[in-house]
């Protein structure tokens, strides 16, 4: 069963072992409005924890995804190329943008885990 | 009720250019001189071989067609356009006139400048009317627009700074900056950094001061900035600046509010470009094309691109090559050739035209329109700032707060009311902003009709009539036009439905 | 003052209405050491009368095209605009609009902006254009810079048949960031070979067809040189209406191609304003400059268009914008597209071989002048003599009796003295037999 955590920029990350699934949050699928394009990165790049490693834009804003830790991305969601909109519709499932494999598993630990997330939301509004 | 064509009355639907097509049509009869025909080509191995697929129309055809869509489009001669920042003001006519000139209009650059005297005087009149307004040494006449004349002056920065040894990284940008400010340092190499603004909209003096350090090239600063405020520490600021050794960048959008009363030569203004289009009443065009000379301090003219005009023994000349330019250092080329010259002619038109005293008034009736509109609609928008104004005046979403209504819908609903709609969500630093620029040319009375609209749609949202701003623009050739559409499936050129089944 | 409405009442009544005293009131944030008093020192109000004397004394002072036989080229032509064009273009709605942000009052621009978009793309053979950048020269720079971008490579070549002013823009660009220009010596004969240079350092080459000198190639193998490597082909058209008459950039397997549209529409004004055609393979849309017009529809499923893919532009990634640039050129494109909508097919297609054709006529008779060599084997409309001396002087000389030879090759190559004997020399639809015979029997005297 995969651990689920957040990061402060509205990012969701699904831990299996020492991969994660990451994409945006409903709540920040819902303030860029719809999305009409994602630029994902290439399989086999390698991030820091911080660099930038997607794009989501909407018809009036570009929202950069970061990398949540250190690693190396091994698949990206080829179904957004087609339909960007799927990060509307099902942000925390349908609508991932890539996996990464971590080069410490450990790094994600201090992520916020949902109902920290929602509480953080909360506090934004 | 719908037409059967879709026409209502005087609006008329009208089909693009590629669906009228009679092929062999061509409404431009050619001479077809006998000497003329069957000649030899000379084009080698490159000739075309495959039609291109242009369509053919008759004159009558053609002319209908643009008359048309011109009939879709707003503009400042039909309306009222309070959009901030852009200083929609009166094209005056006398200028389309001056600039169809014969010896103005027919003239190619590199013609022998013996040819062409009357060409470089007029470039020379109009630098020196704008050092004079802005009180500095030098001005780049070559840039094609504001953007491209930040680019320029960002440049000349960077390569004074580099010819004293002295070559810096960071160019400081305040956050309310327009969106080419950080594009044009990005081109020059340069890392941005933003500057906070104070709760009164303007750069904060402190955090400003904290982040200068042997590092910073320069601050690109807006003044008036892009909330409609003087900035009232602009002489602290560029003092700071210089005193770490960087320059001051202007951008000069907003000269509208000053022209003639203020000259940034006297606020320690290093580069400032100004746009002719927007303070010099040059046509917008439905986009372009403008003009972007650059104001430059005694700092940094030796640096200034190619071309320019000197006064030489003979008349006037222009140092188009490096090897000319004597002490100068001119670090490049901007564009092609001279730059914007028949823009040129035209805000030298405008500016004969004006006068000293006309502009200064000019921009007295700016920033007095301005502030009108400030005094008769705070009470019911929510202004941002504490005034006065400037020339433009700048309002937030929080009066639409709990009225389903956004800055967007009432934009929207103006339209209908025959107003474009002012700058929406522009600058960033407020949230749903909507920035008012009346600009001089506009009477009390459009004011104050414009006012009334305004107060209107403000107490209808207040009211609970969401659903019409939804549902605005309805009077309009087209209505809400869906963008999420054109942007994930981008339809860019025509295809006839033969090609796209292909 | 004629443009403003405001009357001292109105003055006075705004200034009560705000609360303010006075004018001085409003500028208080303004130090007193820094605000005028007194008009700056420049000359008064002036009538249309007056201005229109001044103007019109500096034009008299120029001697332009319609006023003596004309044959410069090099980047800007001289061509008929059919007057169904310039009156359009003067229309109040075209004329002083805006740019197109809000679709719905500018269905005029934007339709007009799609179909030019449309006709780019045809003559250049390319499958995606943009509305117009500022000129032929920053198109070949924000070529250069794109090419890098999508390769993320900096090395840029340069073709010697590239128009000097378009070289120096693009390497005036690429000195403020990584990119590395490698230029080739100005090739009057278009002999260039670029196979040693090409290499996986290269980001893109750009060359120019017809090329500066004038000389017409077929750079399809060019295209696979520099694909084998992974680099992309610039292709630079200086004379649009070439277009008509010679193979297209898309067709030789140009990766992008930077146009100067002034030929159509737009007359020669000194150099400016002009616009900037910019066409694209679709896969490289994203990274492209510029406005883009899309199609769409409203709410009531009507066709309709509004700008695109903004989230490329400054206004919205600002740093990471593809470019800074904001304005298109817009009136000019419009010209462009309502002169090209006027030549249609068999227009456009006729005006080329036209000015092919006089072309040639006057190549023959100027090869036969004593002193005179076309050196071209291949031209559309415009190629360079080799005189048997330097050929400003003889220009200068032909100009002070009202007639405009062309362009000698030193005005923007001064220190070659290779080329200091070539001339280039356009001929378009414009010039007539009377002309052709008045620039031989000029040169016959002068050499």
């Amino acid at each position: 069963m995969a651990t689920l955590k957040f990061t402060e920029d509205h990012e969701w990350i699904a831990i299996d072992g020492d991969i994660g699934t990451v994409g945006i949050s409903d709540y920040a699928q819902g303030q860029l409005g719809d999305v009409v394009y994602v630029e994902v990165p290439e399989a086999g790049t390698s991030f820091n924890k911080g660099d930038e490693a997607a794009v989501v834009e909407s018809v009036k804003a570009a929202s950069e995804v970061y990398a949540p830790a250190d690693g190396k991305i091994v698949e990206t969601n080829k179904d957004l190329e087609d339909n960007p909109g799927t990060v509307n519709s099902d942000a925390q499932s349908a609508g991932w943008f890539y996996k990464i494999k971590f080069n410490n598993a450990a790094d994600i630990d201090g992520l916020m885990d949902e109902n920290a997330y929602m509480a953080y939301v909360a506090e934004l509004n | 009720m719908e037409m059967a064509t879709g026409n209502r009355a005087l609006q008329l639907e009208e089909k693009l250019i590629f669906e009228q097509n009679s092929p062999g049509m061509t409404a431009v009869d050619l001479p077809n001189p006998a000497e003329l025909t069957n000649v030899k080509s000379r084009l080698g191995d490159a000739a075309r071989k495959d039609p291109i697929g242009l369509p053919g129309l008759s004159e009558p055809q053609v002319v209908r067609h643009y008359l048309r869509l011109s009939q879709k489009n707003f503009a400042i001669d039909g309306g009222f356009y309070p959009l901030g920042s852009c200083t929609m003001k009166h094209n005056p006519r006398l200028n389309e006139k001056m600039a169809r000139l014969p010896g103005i209009a027919d003239i190619h650059p590199l013609q022998p400048k013996a040819t062409v005297q009357g060409a470089y005087e007029l470039l020379d009149m109009t630098a020196h009317w704008l050092k004079v307004l802005t009180g500095m040494p030098a001005v780049a006449m070559s840039p094609a627009a504001g953007a491209h004349g930040e680019l320029c002056g960002l440049m000349t920065i960077r390569v004074a700074l580099e010819a004293r040894g002295d070559a810096r990284q960071r160019v400081l940008v305040p956050e309310s900056a327009h969106g080419t400010n950080p594009a044009s340092a990005h081109m020059c190499g340069y890392k941005v950094e933003a500057i906070p603004a104070t709760g009164q909209g303007r750069v904060d003096l402190q955090a400003l001061k904290k982040k200068l350090g042997p590092d910073v090239a320069a601050i690109m600063v807006t003044n008036p900035n892009t909330c409609g405020l003087f900035e009232n520490e602009i002489i602290e600021i560029t003092q700071a600046v210089h005193e770490c050794g960087g320059l001051v960048y202007c951008d000069g959008a907003n000269f509208n509010a000053i022209v003639g009363r203020v000259r940034p030569g006297d606020l320690g203004i290093d580069a400032m470009h100004l746009n002719l289009h927007k303070t010099f009443s040059t046509p917008h065009g439905g986009g372009g094309p403008g003009a972007g000379p650059v104001v430059l301090s005694e700092a940094l003219e030796a640096y200034a691109p190619l071309p320019y005009i000197v006064h030489g023994k003979d008349g006037f000349d222009m140092v188009e090559h490096v090897a000319d330019a004597g002490n100068d250092q001119p670090f490049g080329r901007m564009k092609g050739f001279h730059g914007q010259f028949g823009v040129i002619v035209r805000s030298l038109a405008y500016m004969l035209s004006m006068g000293a005293e006309g502009l200064r008034q000019a921009s007295s009736d700016a920033v007095l329109n301005a502030n009108y509109l400030m005094a008769e609609l705070s009470d019911i928008l929510t202004l941002s700032y504490d005034g006065p104004c400037m020339h433009e005046v700048l309002f937030d979403d929080r009066f639409l707060k709990d009225t389903d209504v956004t800055t967007l819908d009432f934009a929207k609903a103006m339209i209908d009311e025959g107003f474009h709609p002012m700058t929406m969500y522009f600058p960033l630093v407020v949230h749903g902003a909507l920035l008012m620029e009346p600009t001089e040319t506009e009477g009390k009375a459009t004011l104050d009709e414009f006012i009334g609209v305004i107060r209107a749609l403000a107490e209808k949202a207040q009211n609970g009539n969401a659903d019409d701003f939804k549902a605005a623009p309805i009077y309009t050739p087209r209505r809400r036009l869906n963008e999420t559409k054109a942007a994930r499936t981008p339809v860019l050129i025509y295809q006839s439905e033969q090609a796209a089944a292909e | 003052m004629r443009y403003l409405p405001l009357t001292d009442q109105d003055r006075q009544d705004m200034l009560v209405a705000i609360g303010a005293p006075d004018m001085a009131a409003l500028y208080k944030d303004v130090a007193t050491e820094v605000l005028l008093d007194q008009p700056v020192d420049l000359p008064s109000v002036k009538g249309e009368l007056e201005v229109e004397q001044i103007i019109s004394g500096l034009a008299a002072k120029n001697l332009g095209s319609g006023a003596a036989p004309f044959f410069l080229g090099a980047g800007n032509y001289s061509h008929h605009i059919p007057a169904a064009a310039d009156h359009l273009i003067q229309r109040s709605e075209f004329l002083t609009s805006y740019t197109p942000y809000q679709p719905e009052v500018s269905q005029g621009t934007l339709q007009a902006l799609f179909e030019f978009q449309t006709q780019v793309a045809m003559i250049t053979g390319m499958e995606i254009a943009n509305a117009s950048l500022y000129d032929g020269a920053t198109a070949a720079a924000e070529a250069a810079m794109m090419a890098c971008r999508i390769t993320r490579r900096n090395k840029v070549i340069l073709s010697g048949g590239l128009h000097p002013h378009y070289a120096e823009v693009t390497a005036t660009n690429a000195k403020f960031l990584t990119i590395d220009i490698v230029t080739n010596p100005a090739d009057p004969l278009a002999q260039e070979d670029f196979s040693a240079q090409i290499d996986d350092k290269t980001a893109c080459v750009i060359v120019q067809n017809p090329g500066f000198f004038g000389q017409v190639r077929n750079h399809s193998e060019l295209a696979v040189a520099c694909h084998n490597k992974g680099a992309l082909l610039v292709v630079v058209v200086t004379e649009i209406v070439s277009l008509g008459a010679v193979l297209s950039p898309g067709d030789m397997g140009a990766d992008i191609v930077a146009a100067e549209g002034q030929s159509l529409g737009n007359a020669l004004n000194f150099g400016g304003p002009h616009v900037g055609l910019f066409a694209v393979r679709r896969k490289y849309l994203r990274q492209m400059p510029g406005r883009l017009v899309g199609e769409t529809e409203d709410v009531g499923g009507k066709r309709g268009w509004v700008l695109t893919l903004s989230t490329r532009e400054q206004h919205i990634r600002r740093e990471k914008a593809t470019s800074n640039i904001c304005t298109n050129s817009g009136l000019c494109a419009l010209a462009f597209s309502i002169h090209l909508t006027l030549l249609g097919e068999a227009g456009f297609t006729r005006l080329a071989q036209l000015n092919h054709a006089t072309a040639i006529a006057l190549a023959d008779k100027l090869d036969a002048v004593k002193g005179v060599e076309v050196i071209n084997d291949t031209f559309f409309n415009e190629f360079t003599l080799r005189l048997n001396q330097p050929a400003a002087g003889v220009v200068d000389a032909l100009a002070e009796n009202d007639l405009l030879a062309g362009l000698p090759a030193s005005r923007l190559y001064p220190s070659d003295k290779a080329l200091e004997n070539l001339l280039l020399v356009a001929a378009t639809e414009t010039v007539t037999p009377t002309d052709m015979d008045q620039l031989v029997g000029a040169l016959e005297e002068a050499l």
